[in-house]
C-alpha cells in the first residue's frame, strides 16, 4: 500500500529544512524497499514545529515535528507510517490544541490540500463561491461583501463592498482587479502562505471581483522577495487557465478573465496602492495624490479594484456560506476573522486565524507561549513597521479595528512582533524612522526630510541620554509635521512606533520615566 | 518582437537583472527606445528600486533581514557577525568579488526569525554558526 507522506512546500519550512526531510525519507524508504508518495502541502502554520510531517494513516493526519534530516531513521523505526509513538509526535494534526482553537475560514485548506492540485482544491469547498457569483446579478455579490462587512485585510480596513460599488458604477469601459501582494511589513506572512499554500482561492477571489465589478483582466503584484510564492502562482494560473477557471470562458459561463503576474522590484513604499499602480505602470513608484481614487482613476486611468491578498482570499467562503454566515464571527464593526501572525520573540510563532476581538494577551500567550527567550514580553508591535508600540498595560485589548483606533495603535495586516526586555526603544524609534527614511519614495516632504530628520534627532538623544536631560519637545512636534502633512501613511504613520515608543518608555530616551501621561 | 510599451520596462529590467546580474550601461539606451522612453527616465525607474544595480555584484548576494522581527530575535548580532566575517560593510562586496552584502526588510520569514537569502536560496532561524555554514556551503567549501 502506498502511503502518503505531507511535507510542506511553504517557504518557510523550506528555509528550516524541509527539502532536506524530503531526501531524507526517499532515500530511507528505499532502502527499507518501501514505497511512500510525498505530498508537498502549504503549511498548517505551526512555524515552531516545522518541518512538520504529517503521515496518513487510518483516515487520520499524525503530526510530527520539527524533524531533522537526521531523525528521519529514527521515525521509520519507531513505527511512524503506521502512526507509531515518538518523542517528536503531536497526534492528530486536527487535536492540536494550536489549530483546534482557531476559526479557519480564509485558512480552512491550509497545510490540508497539495496547493497545486485543483481537484483537491474542488474537493475541499472550492470554486463554489464561484459558481454562486456566476449566477448572481453583480450588485448582488456586492451586496453579499456589504453583508459580511468585509473590510480591506491589507491594513486599511475600508469597506470592501464601499470599494467594489464604486468601481461597479464607474461606467462600463476597461477596468481593472489588482492584487496587492507586496507583502512588505514585517512580521507578516499570511499572504505569502496564501498564495504558496492555496494559490486557487485567491485566484477565485479574483475572478468573483472581476464578475461585481465588471472587470475581465487582472495583476498580482507580487514582491520579488516570494520566490516560492511567484513559482507556485505561476504554476496554479496555467493550470486554471487549461481547465478553463481562468481565460475566455470562466466554467464555462461566457464570462472572460485574465490574470497577469507582475513581480515587484524590492521597494516597500509600492505596498501603497497608488505606487503600486505607478509601478505596474513601469515608472518610479511615486505616490498619486488622492482624488482621483484608484477606484474611478487607477491602472492605466481606468477604474481599478485594488485589494490585498487576505482580501481578496476571504470573497470565495463569502459567496459559498453567505455574507451573514461571515458577519457571525467578529466583534463591534470588525467582522469575521483575520488571519494574525505571530512573530519575533516568541515561543510559538505562527498562523492563527481567529474571529476578531481576542485580546493581545490571548494571542501573545495561549497561543503564542509567551517569549521564545523566556524573559519577560516588554513590547508588542502590531500593523507592521507603521504600527504602535503597545506595552504589557495594553494587553488587554480587543483586537478589532475601532478599538486599535481609539488608543492610536492600528490592527493592520495583523502582524503581532513582541520583543523581550532587552529591547531598546529608542533604537526601535530611531529604527522606524530609518527604515522611512529608506523607504520613502520621495515624493512630499515631511516624509523624505522629517524621517532624516527624525534620525538625527533620535541619534542625538541616544548619545545624550545617559544623562537623562533629553527634551522631546522636538521629536514629537516633527511626527505632528508627519502625520499631518505626508501624502500617505507611509510618512504618516511612521510617528506611530516613534509616539508610542516615547510614550510608553520615557526612559528608554534619556526621559523622566513617565513624565506625562500616555496618550497612545 | 520589443514592446514599445513602458509598462514591459520592470520586467525587461528583471531579466536584465537575472542574466547580468546588473544593469549594464549599455543596455540603457536600448531600453530607453524599445520602451518609448528618454534614457533619464530609464535611469530614474532601476534608481527607484532596490533590486536592480548598475554595477556587478559579486559571485554571490547574501541579505539579511534587519527589520523588526528579526531584529526581535538577534538579527543585528547576526549582522554584525556577517559584515565582520566576510571584512565588509552593508551594501559592499568582498575583496575577492565572492559575496554581496545586502540589508533585506522582511523575507516573509517572521515566523523563523532571523532570516538571510543567499542567491535566492531562504534560510530561517540562522544563528551565526549557521550562517558560517550557509556561507561555507555556497562558496562549495
Amino acid at each position: 500500500m502506498t502511503q502518503r507522506i505531507f511535507v510542506p512546500r511553504d517557504a518557510s519550512a523550506v528555509s528550516v529544512g524541509a527539502q532536506r526531510v524530503v531526501r531524507a525519507i526517499e532515500h530511507e524508504a528505499q532502502s527499507r524497499g518501501l514505497t511512500v508518495e510525498i505530498v508537498r502541502n502549504g503549511s498548517r502554520g505551526l512555524y515552531w514545529l516545522e518541518p512538520l510531517i504529517e503521515i496518513e494513516s487510518s483516515g487520520q493526519r499524525i503530526a510530527y515535528g520539527p524533524v531533522r534530516p537526521e531523525d528521519v531513521a529514527g521515525l521509520f523505526d519507531a513505527g511512524w507510517l503506521q502512526g507509531g509513538p515518538h518523542a517528536l509526535c503531536h497526534g492528530p494534526s486536527e487535536d492540536i490544541p494550536y489549530l483546534k482553537r482557531q476559526t479557519r475560514l480564509t485558512f480552512a485548506r491550509m497545510g490540508v490540500t497539495d496547493p497545486l492540485s485543483l481537484e483537491d482544491y474542488r474537493s475541499h469547498g472550492g470554486l463554489k463561491g464561484l459558481e454562486r457569483a456566476l449566477a448572481m446579478k453583480a450588485e448582488d455579490i456586492v451586496a453579499a461583501i456589504d453583508t459580511g462587512g468585509l473590510r480591506g485585510r491589507g491594513g486599511a480596513g475600508f469597506p470592501t463592498g464601499i470599494k467594489w460599488r464604486t468601481v461597479m458604477n464607474a461606467g462600463g469601459g476597461q477596468k481593472y482587479i489588482v492584487c496587492n501582494a507586496d507583502e512588505g511589513d514585517s512580521g507578516t506572512f499570511s499572504d505569502r502562505m496564501l498564495m504558496e499554500g492555496d494559490p486557487y482561492c485567491l485566484i477565485e477571489g479574483m475572478i468573483i471581483a472581476g464578475l461585481a465589478v465588471g472587470a475581465d483582466t487582472g495583476y498580482i503584484y507580487l514582491r520579488s522577495e516570494y520566490p516560492e510564492a511567484w513559482d507556485v502562482l505561476e504554476e496554479a494560473i496555467v493550470t486554471a487557465t487549461r481547465e478553463g477557471v481562468l481565460g475566455d470562458n470562466v466554467l464555462g459561463s461566457g464570462r472572460r478573465f485574465d490574470l497577469n503576474l507582475f513581480k515587484g522590484a524590492g521597494a516597500y513604499v509600492c505596498g501603497e496602492e497608488t505606487s503600486l499602480l505607478e509601478s505596474i505602470e513601469g515608472k518610479r513608484g511615486l505616490v498619486r495624490a488622492k482624488p482621483p481614487l484608484p477606484a474611478l482613476q487607477g491602472l492605466f486611468g481606468q477604474p481599478t479594484v485594488v485589494n490585498n491578498v487576505i482580501t481578496l482570499g476571504s470573497v470565495p467562503w463569502i459567496l459559498a456560506q453567505g455574507g451573514e454566515a461571515y458577519k457571525a464571527h467578529g466583534s463591534g464593526r470588525s467582522r469575521g476573522t483575520l488571519p494574525f501572525q505571530l512573530a519575533g520573540n516568541l515561543k510559538h510563532p505562527g498562523l492563527v486565524e481567529v474571529a476578531f476581538g481576542m485580546t493581545l494577551r490571548e494571542l501573545l500567550y495561549d497561543f503564542g507561549g509567551g517569549s521564545a527567550s523566556g524573559r519577560p514580553i516588554r513590547a508588542v508591535q502590531v500593523g507592521g513597521p507603521l504600527g504602535a508600540y503597545l506595552p504589557e498595560s495594553r494587553f488587554d485589548l480587543p483586537l478589532d479595528y475601532e478599538a486599535f483606533a481609539a488608543v492610536g495603535a492600528t490592527v493592520g495586516h495583523g502582524g503581532i512582533v513582541a520583543f523581550d526586555d532587552s529591547v531598546d526603544m529608542a533604537k526601535m524609534a530611531r529604527y522606524a524612522m530609518e527604515f522611512c527614511a529608506i523607504e520613502s519614495c520621495g515624493k512630499c516632504t515631511p516624509c523624505r526630510i522629517g524621517s532624516v530628520r527624525g534620525v538625527e534627532l533620535l541619534d542625538g538623544m541616544m548619545a545624550a541620554r545617559p544623562q537623562q536631560s533629553n527634551d522631546d519637545t522636538l521629536l514629537r512636534d516633527l511626527c505632528q509635521t508627519m502625520l499631518d502633512g505626508s501624502l500617505c501613511a507611509m510618512g504618516g504613520m511612521t510617528p506611530y512606533p516613534v509616539l508610542s515608543a516615547l510614550d510608553h518608555y520615557p526612559e528608554d530616551f534619556g526621559l523622566a520615566p513617565k513624565q506625562k501621561e500616555a496618550s497612545a | 518582437m520589443p514592446s514599445t510599451n513602458q509598462a514591459d520596462l520592470l520586467p525587461a529590467l528583471h531579466q536584465l537583472q537575472e542574466r547580468f546580474g546588473y544593469i549594464p550601461d549599455d543596455a540603457i539606451a536600448d531600453l530607453a527606445r524599445t520602451h518609448n522612453m528618454s534614457r533619464a527616465e530609464v535611469v530614474g525607474v532601476i534608481g527607484f528600486y532596490h533590486d536592480f544595480h548598475r554595477t556587478p555584484p559579486g559571485r554571490q548576494r547574501l541579505r539579511i533581514c534587519r527589520a523588526e522581527s528579526c531584529q526581535a530575535m538577534g538579527a543585528d548580532a547576526l549582522a554584525m557577525h556577517a559584515s565582520e566575517r566576510l571584512g565588509v560593510e552593508f551594501g559592499a562586496t568582498t575583496a575577492d568579488g565572492e559575496v554581496t552584502l545586502e540589508a533585506v526588510y522582511c523575507l516573509g520569514n517572521c515566523a523563523c526569525s532571523p532570516a538571510v537569502m543567499l542567491d535566492g536560496e531562504l534560510h530561517g532561524r540562522v544563528s551565526t554558526e549557521r550562517l558560517d555554514a550557509i556561507l561555507a556551503e555556497g562558496r562549495g567549501t
